[in-house]
């Protein structure tokens, strides 16, 4: 090829006519009006057909300017974007307005007296009364189901991860997928036949074991994959060292993976927060402040939720003590995934110099 | 310190997979034996035999004898984690441990081990480092992570870790692979200091680099894909460099093969 047909005059195949920067924020925007406009005018009571009607011009709406400006290609390349930009919206509306009706609604009766006291000297459908007996039956029992839950999370990784060869690893693979699949009733249930079987009153630890059941193959999967991270070469670097096995495993191998590890554990324990079924069948709940969950009915916040609800007999103030408890229930699950998070950056290999 | 190693008739395979066959060679104490051979003849397999790494691997299995000073360390009741405290291996890729700080990371073998005087740690420490000629670039940031080092730095690290333990013999799977001519150079140096204290086994595919730092060579091959390598001869690396007594090595050094 000679040099000559690359001459810096004439116009230049790698430059083409683009949009400006501010385009995609301008289509939008015109789409949304364009769609109020079409809502109003059509009649449409609606909102959520009024988003919809706004996406689609957007996407159309980008793909016709583009494909008149800057042609096919870039084009295909814009709407692909915001099919990206749609679909994010639409995942995120629904969370966003959850968050916020749960605030707004929540915030009414959520004080320091609410959180200090019981419901126990107030009827459902008056005003008063507190979360704290439900707050400390969940802490109590989501604690104690972590307590057995992690560690025979953690060690059954272990055994899969560093020594499972053979049937048994493979037998145990297959039952910690049956139970990731078991519905939180049936573990109620199955605590509860038991419960059945030895005559025993409703208790906050046997709604700990059901949780225990649910969060044990959670913790196993992600730990098991966390494991899986570690490069073999740290193994066999520690091994070749002269370092037995089961050092190896406690010195390097779960130092490099602690914190997602820890993550992992944090996130399981944030998902058996809300169970309310197998808390239903087995702790009951309870109006009064019990701190023992060994004996007697407990409260837990999932089931404080949904009782508030369903005895209200359409008292408002038992619906506010609902939604105050909802709220507390999603800060302490976002606290929990906070923690987690930070935990997994504070525990990460280090790289810097 | 130094000790002998002595090996007959050694297979190793990998489940089904016979990997090397019938290896017998004498490695001499205070010396440097170098390991050439074209890829997956199984210079790697054979040297993790010598330290009882093969059996890690899903699979590994080996027949054969290896004696270290007249010790089969294939004999019964031979515990390989007391193999390993006496025969250290570097490997390929540098491979330091990220959640340890440089100083740690020395005292590794130690501090795992358990057999250590807190007292001497800071002194073993600064032993072995200058001992892998890294003291000096390491001195002022020892509590710093070691994966913050360049890799030839990382690499002298693990070898630091290696010899902190004062292993009797030293195996290096091509240790400066991944590294440039200048820390490549540093590592040769080094194996030369290092002989004078130990048995050292080192897998290169540079053959300058084996004619550099060898006493003895050993030249494997396997006669086709798929087959099991086999040690061709092993010889002083001088002669095997200018007279070698098979065809097949002739061939391989200077480049003609097939
Ligand atoms: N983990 C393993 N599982 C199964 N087979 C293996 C494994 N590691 C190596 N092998 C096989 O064993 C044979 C020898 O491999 P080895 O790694 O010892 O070769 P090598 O001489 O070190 O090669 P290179 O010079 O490329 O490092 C090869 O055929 C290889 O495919
Ligand atoms: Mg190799």
């Amino acid at each position: 090829m000679s040099t000559a047909t690359l001459t810096p005059k004439g116009p230049s195949t790698l430059r083409g006519a683009r949009l400006p920067k501010w385009s995609p924020y301008a289509i939008a925007a015109g789409s949304i009006a364009l769609a109020v406009g079409i809502g109003l005018a059509g009649g449409l009571h609606s909102r959520v057909q009024w988003g919809l009607i706004a996406a689609i011009l957007y996407v159309v709406g980008t793909y016709a300017i583009a494909a008149a400006v800057e042609g096919k290609r870039q084009a295909k390349d814009r709407i692909a974007t915001s099919f990206v930009w749609v679909a994010f919206l639409l995942a995120v509306v629904p969370l966003a307005s959850l968050i916020w009706s749960t605030v707004v609604r929540g915030v009414k009766v959520l004080d320091v007296y609410f959180l200090t006291h019981s419901m126990g000297v107030v009827a459902d459908t008056e005003p008063g009364g507190g979360i704290y007996h439900a707050i400390l039956g969940t802490l109590e029992q989501v604690g104690l189901a972590t307590v057995i839950a992690a560690p025979i999370g953690v060690l059954t990784a272990i055994y899969l991860v560093e020594y499972g060869r053979g049937n048994l690893s493979k037998a145990i693979t297959f039952f910690v997928d049956v139970m990731t699949g078991i519905p939180s009733i049936v573990a109620g249930l199955f605590i509860l036949s038991l419960m059945l079987m030895f005559d025993m009153q409703p208790f906050g630890f046997a709604g700990s074991l059901a949780l225990a059941i649910l969060m044990m193959p959670v913790v196993v999967r992600s730990t098991e994959e966390m494991l899986k991270l570690v490069p073999n070469e740290l193994r066999e670097a520690s091994l070749a060292l002269g370092v037995p096995k089961w050092r190896t495993i406690l010195k390097v191998v779960l130092p490099t993976s602690i914190g997602g590890i820890t993550t992992g554990i944090m996130l399981s324990i944030a998902r058996i927060t809300g169970e309310t079924a197998p808390v239903l069948l087995l702790v009951w709940g309870n109006a009064f402040i019990n701190a023992n969950p060994f004996e007697g009915a407990q409260a837990s916040l999932p089931l404080y939720i949904y009782q508030q609800y369903a005895n209200s007999a359409g008292s408002g103030a038992a619906y506010d003590r609902a939604w105050a408890a909802s709220l507390t229930l999603i800060a302490f699950v976002m606290l929990l995934n906070l923690v987690a998070r930070g935990i997994a950056r504070w525990k990460a290999p280090k790289t810097g110099r | 310190m130094a000790k002998r190693i002595d090996v007959s008739g050694l297979t190793a395979y990998y489940g089904s997979h016979k990997a090397i066959e019938d290896i017998s060679m004498t490695v001499e104490p205070r010396s440097v034996t170098a390991f050439i051979g074209p890829s997956g003849c199984g210079k790697s397999t054979f040297l993790r035999t010598l330290n009882r790494m093969h059996e890690v691997t899903s699979g590994g299995r080996v027949e054969g004898k290896v004696l270290l000073d007249d010790e089969d360390l294939y004999g019964t009741g031979i515990d390989p984690v007391s193999v390993r405290r006496e025969v250290g291996m570097v490997f390929q890729r540098p491979n330091p441990f990220p959640t340890m700080s440089i100083f740690d990371n020395v005292a590794a073998g130690l501090r795992l081990n358990g057999n250590y005087k807190k007292s001497e740690l800071a002194d073993i420490v600064e032993r072995s480092l200058k001992g892998a000629n890294l003291w000096n670039e390491v001195k002022d940031r020892l509590n710093k992570p070691g994966s913050g080092l360049s890799g030839g730095q990382q690499q002298r690290l693990c070898i630091a870790r290696a010899i902190a333990v004062e292993p009797n013999v030293l195996l290096m799977d091509e240790p400066c692979s991944a590294l440039d001519p200048i820390s490549t150079l540093a590592i040769e140096d080094l194996i030369g200091e290092l002989k004078e204290r130990f048995t050292i086994v080192i897998v290169t595919h540079n053959m300058q680099q084996a004619a550099r730092v060898s006493d003895r060579t050993a030249f494997f091959n396997l006669a086709a894909v798929g087959q099991p390598g086999k040690l061709i001869e092993i010889d002083d690396t001088e002669r095997i460099f200018s007279n070698p007594s098979v065809q097949a090595t002739e061939d391989y050094i200077s480049g003609r093969f097939g």
